[in-house]
């Protein structure tokens, strides 16, 4: 009884501060803009392939593998976890195993799942610390953002020795009933806890019970913080994926409105206000709520960066900075007006003071930072607003730029030639 | 196919004076109508279409921008006004159907003009000219090109933008057996540094240019001829080859180009 008020205690602790967290990110939602979501089968589809079948990230093989290994690990270990928080509440063991084959098969692949992401993650923290990968260094990747990820990776190895622990002590206890259940820990068991007695057992099984629990409630509570996070925002990131081919820019219909007041004044409806609406993103709610749940979903990989074409050859653009950046303005912006109203000014911008014009003018929008993110998340839709913010509200294109600009005007070319011309190649026709 | 003697391109006023309209407007673009280089793209893919017996018109100087360099460098209100004019003129005429040889312009009118009121289906060249072949309008002399090497460059709104890999590697394997790949190719292709309105724009400061890091890759590959099918990446690899002093070896070739060379006359087919 003690173990079940003790284990409530917590958990309503552990609840509690998340609830508290989310209810933080629920007010940074609430600044942004709408973003159209529908075609629930299609999104249904690309969360199977993309999320649950780690597509995309098996496009670099090797560190896909491992990652794919911890995941689906991740889906079936979860699934112990949530049942001994069922027992924890009500103070019994295994209460889901009345649901016979399938418990068999979910303790069974997570027993061998556990070892299986225990190598992974030493895998992983092995590559961090003693390989340099190109794609984790760049000048968004702080110091602490290093510290992040070994920390997540420590807490996810923890909890895999945690719940080792507690398979290979369990089956040490039941041996002859357990079994099939436990494939790696049935090998392991009797030479690594085979001399100990029925007590000792059993106090290894409850500190690996209670290591478990607890690494998972802190777990759950650093995410909100960490670009970790990826490990709730990913498959909801997915599932609400930018659908139709990533060469589709999305329209402005403020912008088509005004134009067709402009052209046809008798018959076309009143636009919105002149200066009500701010054309494009310069501040950090000026984004759609998609944009920000993409810079949740970031995990600071880098593979978009790493093939960016700008960025390949030396220039500033990093598409990850971008999201890395407007996850970090958001934090500030939203203390800020949560506290001083919506009229909060601190004399920084996403735009401009996070995010410069030298890093947006570099895109070509070649979509292979979008090809590559394991998350489908969208960068050149962000990159593009931010531009049409310096263009139509700032008038800060760059000098070649405004030239294209005033030619498409005056000539309907990008280049200066009078629209004559265009017949002129019919005379090489029969050269 | 037909044997042409006099090449004769009809421009849509022309036929809707006569009460016609032809199945496709072949929307020509403004590179393929003022580029000294690639106006021979344009006059190319025209050949093929003759050739092919193809019904077909060009706007000619009723032809503008539609906006698309404006709308990827942020200019949203010149791009639509450029738009809606040019839905306008295509509605005049009753467009259904719309050939060109720029992923951009195909791009754009394919994904986003339908958000603006104008739909239509829009068809690459390299993705028309496959049917051609495949359907027996164009036929293929493998002799000409067979022996020469070819290496594609993957345009990025046709491939990454738009999921359109194979047809140009369909033409290139037809006409010689000699087709080489990048490294980096298809979805991983690496662009060649003149998308999203970078063509009208100096470079931002690095250390390399785009196109010179994507003209050695292809390049290094020894390819005898670099294949590409937009206008933009024609300007960059042709300017990357010679900047490496190579266009005397290396050829620069838009596929329309590489099948026309390729093209089986019926002077041929008596001789076979």
């Amino acid at each position: 009884m003690m173990k079940q008020i003790i284990f409530s205690i917590v958990l309503l602790a552990t609840l509690g501060v998340f609830a508290y967290s989310m209810k933080r990110l629920w007010y940074n939602f609430s600044l942004t803009h709408k973003y159209p979501v529908g075609n629930w089968g299609e999104r249904f589809i690309i969360m199977l392939k993309v999320a649950i079948g780690q597509t995309k990230i098996f496009r670099y093989p090797i560190a896909g593998f491992f990652h794919a290994l911890v995941f689906w690990g991740f889906i079936v270990i979860t699934l112990g976890s949530i049942e001994m928080v069922v027992d924890g509440i009500i103070g019994r063991e295994r209460v889901f195993a009345p649901t016979g084959w399938f418990y068999d098969f979910v303790t069974a692949s997570g027993d061998i799942m556990a070892y299986v992401i225990i190598v992974s993650i030493l895998v992983f923290i092995g590559r961090r610390l003693f390989i340099r990968i190109k794609r984790f260094y760049g000048i968004e990747m702080k110091p602490k953002s290093k510290i992040d990820a070994l920390i997540a990776l420590t807490i996810i190895l923890l909890l895999m020795v945690s719940l080792a622990g507690l398979n290979l002590a369990y089956y040490q206890m039941h041996t002859a009933d357990y079994e099939g259940l436990y494939p790696i820990s049935a090998l392991l068991a009797p030479s690594l806890f085979g001399g100990l007695n029925a007590q000792g057992l059993h106090i290894i099984h409850e500190i690996s019970w209670w290591s478990h629990i607890l690494l998972i409630f802190l777990f759950a509570n650093i995410l909100p913080y960490s670009k970790h996070f990826h490990v709730f925002t990913s498959v909801p990131n997915v599932f609400l994926t930018r659908l139709g081919p990533l060469g589709y820019l999305q329209n402005m219909p403020a912008i088509t409105s005004e134009i067709k007041y402009m052209l046809y004044p008798e018959t076309a409806e009143v636009p919105a206000e002149a200066g009500t609406v701010r054309y494009g993103v310069k501040e950090s709610n000026d984004v759609t709520w998609k944009n920000y749940l993409d810079s949740l979903a970031c995990t600071e990989c880098g593979r978009c960066t790493d093939n960016c074409p700008a960025n390949i050859t030396g220039k500033k653009l990093s598409p990850r900075k971008i999201f890395v950046d407007l996850r970090a303005r958001m934090k500030e912006y939203a203390a800020g007006t949560r506290e001083k109203g919506m009229t909060f000014e601190d004399g920084k911008s996403f735009l401009h003071t996070y995010v410069t014009a030298e890093e947006l003018w570099a895109c070509t929008t070649c979509n292979a930072c979008a090809t590559e993110c394991p998350v489908n998340i969208n960068h050149p839709s962000l990159i593009l607003d931010m531009r049409r913010f310096m263009v139509m509200e700032e008038a800060a294109a760059p000098a070649g730029l405004n030239a294209m600009f005033a030619n498409i005007e005056n000539n309907g070319a990008p280049w200066q030639y009078p629209p004559e011309d265009r017949l002129n190649w019919l005379n090489d026709l029969n050269k | 196919m037909k044997n042409i003697d006099t090449y004769t391109v009809q421009v849509m006023a022309d036929m809707a004076a006569e009460g016609k309209s032809p199945e496709y407007l072949f929307w020509v673009g403004c590179a393929g109508a003022f580029d000294a280089r690639y106006k021979k793209v344009t006059v190319a893919f025209a050949k093929l279409l003759l050739h092919a017996g193809v019904d077909f018109a060009i706007l000619g100087s009723e032809e503008t921008c539609n906006g698309d360099p404006a709308r990827r460098a942020g200019n949203e209100m010149l791009f639509q006004m450029q738009a809606l004019q040019v839905i306008e003129k295509l509605n005049t005429y009753k467009v259904t159907k719309i050939l060109t040889c720029c992923p951009h312009c195909f791009n754009i009118f394919k994904n986003e003009y339908p958000d603006l009121g104008g739909h239509y289906e829009v068809i690459h060249h390299t993705v028309f000219l496959e049917n051609l072949i495949n359907n027996g309008k164009l036929k293929v002399n493998k002799e000409v090109l067979s022996q020469k090497s070819i290496v594609y460059h993957d345009p990025c709104y046709l491939g990454r933008g738009n999921d359109i890999y194979e047809s140009a590697r369909q033409i290139n394997a037809a006409v010689t057996s000699k087709t080489l790949e990048m490294p980096r190719s298809r979805s991983k292709a690496l662009c060649c540094g003149a998308g999203g309105a970078q063509m009208f724009k100096e470079a931002e400061p690095g250390n390399k240019e785009v196109y010179i890091e994507r003209t050695e890759e292809a390049l290094q590959t020894g390819a005898n001829i670099v294949a590409t099918s937009c206008p933009f990446c024609m300007t960059m690899i042709t300017d990357g080859i010679k900047y490496k002093n190579r266009e005397d070896e290396v050829k620069n070739m838009d596929i329309a180009e590489i099948l026309l060379a390729s093209l089986l006359t019926q002077q041929d087919e008596k001789l076979s």
